[in-house]
């Protein structure tokens, strides 16, 4: 594995840009539509998942050895449902208005395929603190994914940035942004985007 | 390119025979053959109606040339698609429109509907279509403010407390401010509306003039009128077959749908059974959303809809191979 010869620091930065989960390897692309109708939804999903990611991370790695091989995913799944059911209680017990806004996608992280991909491909072949530098790294990835794109969506579909109203009542929000047609349109627009900056980049270093 | 005046043997693919059609010419006939209907919009609707008009065009084609100077690509203005484009997709908003709202659509059509996808024969949807969706989704109240014909309207400035008119098709729906309009209302157009949609006469003109210049063959817009047609008189009114027939066809969009938006090339099936099940597909679902759905009027989905399915179509349904036989295609 080359990935295990990289510094903790390569982990993290791998994690937020050359993999992103989402704008590159396009995962959890559930929470990610549904979600970013807000920048604190985004927030909020984004962070829930990063804990999860870390910890079930941090888990897998250390029974990695202990687990047969034929029964690890459902394994993988019991140890990031464990770390859900404790984000979704903490969230229902201190910050009940996101909570209730988030919904059934808190629950619905235990599925979440950034975290199971992340526990199959990293954490399961890959030392404790590695895998805990990826699941950081790649849960900021999604947290950053998931602001921006909540970031446009909460401003053009209506009009404010975590709930300030930015241009006055006068303003006429495009209200398909917090549509989920929006969603697509911005997500499509952001990766073509971003593929087109390190498209000049890849000319220009050549 | 200098290719004529080469003396050098020149070894080319087909064809080499080439028609006197272009882009160019095509859709300066589609342009002209909406002139009528336009000319009937400026007189229901006043001159509000060219100004949006004008708005649109002049989005969709500035856009147009401003992401081809970004990208360094070829100018494709001229071809005149854009303008088309424009004209269609101020035809099918409301007369009462804020002009920023339809510049916002012309931008929407040309760059995300068109320009991302590779430009003039590569959209999937028709840019028109897809704005309107796209308006209709971000700003309901407005795209869906109609006002009577004749009605006194400012020219650049909002129109928000002008008195709304109710459309033909709310009467469908059941709204309780909705007078049924008579068939010559809706021939000619005197009833509210989209400020291209009103006059049944004005875009048969166009259409009819479409038809002879054979810019379009009959068989996308007969079925798809008549499914249409078809679906409202079985299901549109009280037990089956009760429903009105003509009033079905000649309110809303259908016939301005049918002539001229279901009809762009690159979005229809090339064979004409494919269009067939294209057309008919795109009338049911306009029938189905007019009478059994939330929506007032449905031709903007059931064509974009059928647009998406139009690449299966063509995979489902072949034209003949030129020098084989029926049954070997059926193989």
């Amino acid at each position: 594995m080359a990935e295990q010869k990289k510094s903790n620091l390569a982990v993290l930065k791998n994690g937020l840009l050359n993999e992103n989960p989402t704008f590159i390897q396009l995962l959890g692309m559930c929470p990610t539509l549904a979600v970013t109708t807000s920048v604190a939804n985004a927030i909020g999903m984004g962070l829930s998942a990063t804990f999860v990611l870390a910890c079930s991370n941090l888990a897998v790695s250390l029974i990695r050895k202990i687990v047969p091989d034929k029964i690890r995913i459902a394994t993988y799944v019991i140890v990031i449902a464990a770390f859900v059911s404790v984000v979704d209680m903490l969230l229902k017990a201190y910050l009940p208005a996101l909570s209730a806004s988030l919904g059934m996608f808190i629950p619905l992280i235990v599925v979440n395929c950034i975290i199971l991909a992340r526990a199959e491909s990293f954490a399961s072949k890959n030392k404790a603190l590695p895998s805990v530098f990826d699941g950081i790294g790649m849960g900021l990835g999604f947290t950053c994914a998931l602001t921006i794109l909540g970031t446009v969506r909460e401003i053009l579909g209506n009009g404010t940035f975590l709930g300030l109203s930015l241009f006055g009542a006068a303003y006429k929000p495009a209200i398909i942004f917090i549509l989920p047609p929006g969603a697509f349109l911005v997500l499509g627009s952001l990766i073509a985007l971003l593929n087109l900056i390190r498209d000049k980049r890849k000319e220009a270093g050549k | 390119m200098s290719m004529e005046n080469n003396n050098k043997l020149l070894v080319s693919y087909a064809p080499h025979l080439r028609g006197e059609d272009s882009i160019a010419k095509t859709m300066g006939n589609v342009v002209f053959a909406l002139i009528p209907a336009l000319v009937g919009a400026v007189y229901f609707f006043g001159f509000r109606a060219l100004i949006l008009t004008l708005v649109t065009v002049l989005s969709c084609v500035l856009s147009e040339y401003i992401w081809d100077r970004l990208t360094k690509k070829e100018n494709t203005i001229t071809d005149l698609s854009a303008v088309v484009t424009g004209v269609l997709l101020s035809f099918c908003l409301p007369v009462t429109l804020p002009l920023y709202m339809a510049a916002i659509g012309g931008v929407f059509a040309i760059i995300i509907v068109k320009m991302f996808f590779g430009g003039v024969g590569q959209n999937i949807v028709n840019p028109a279509l897809a704005a309107r969706a796209f308006l209709l989704a971000s700003w309901p109240v407005d795209m869906t403010r109609f006002v009577a014909p004749f009605s006194r309207l400012s020219l650049f400035g909002a129109n928000a407390d002008v008195v709304s008119g109710a459309t033909p098709l709310a009467v469908v729906k059941g709204a309780e401010d909705a007078v049924a309009a008579s068939y010559t209302d809706l021939f000619f157009g005197n009833v509210a509306g989209c400020i291209g949609e009103v006059s049944a006469l004005l875009l048969l003109i166009g259409g009819a003039y479409l038809l002879i210049r054979r810019i379009i063959t009959p068989v996308i817009p007969l079925v798809y009128i008549a499914t249409v047609g078809l679906f409202g008189w079985m299901f549109g009114g009280e037990g089956l077959f009760a429903g009105d027939f003509i009033y079905h066809i000649l309110s809303g969009g259908v016939i301005l749908a049918g002539f001229f938006m279901a009809t762009d090339y690159v979005t229809s099936p090339m064979t004409a059974w494919g269009a067939a099940v294209y057309a008919f597909g795109a009338g049911l679902i306009t029938g189905v959303i007019r009478i059994f759905g939330g929506y007032p009027e449905g031709a903007t989905y059931g064509i974009l809809v059928m647009n998406i399915v139009t690449p299966l179509i063509d995979k489902a349904i072949k034209p003949r191979v030129f020098g084989k036989g029926r049954k070997a295609v059926a193989k």
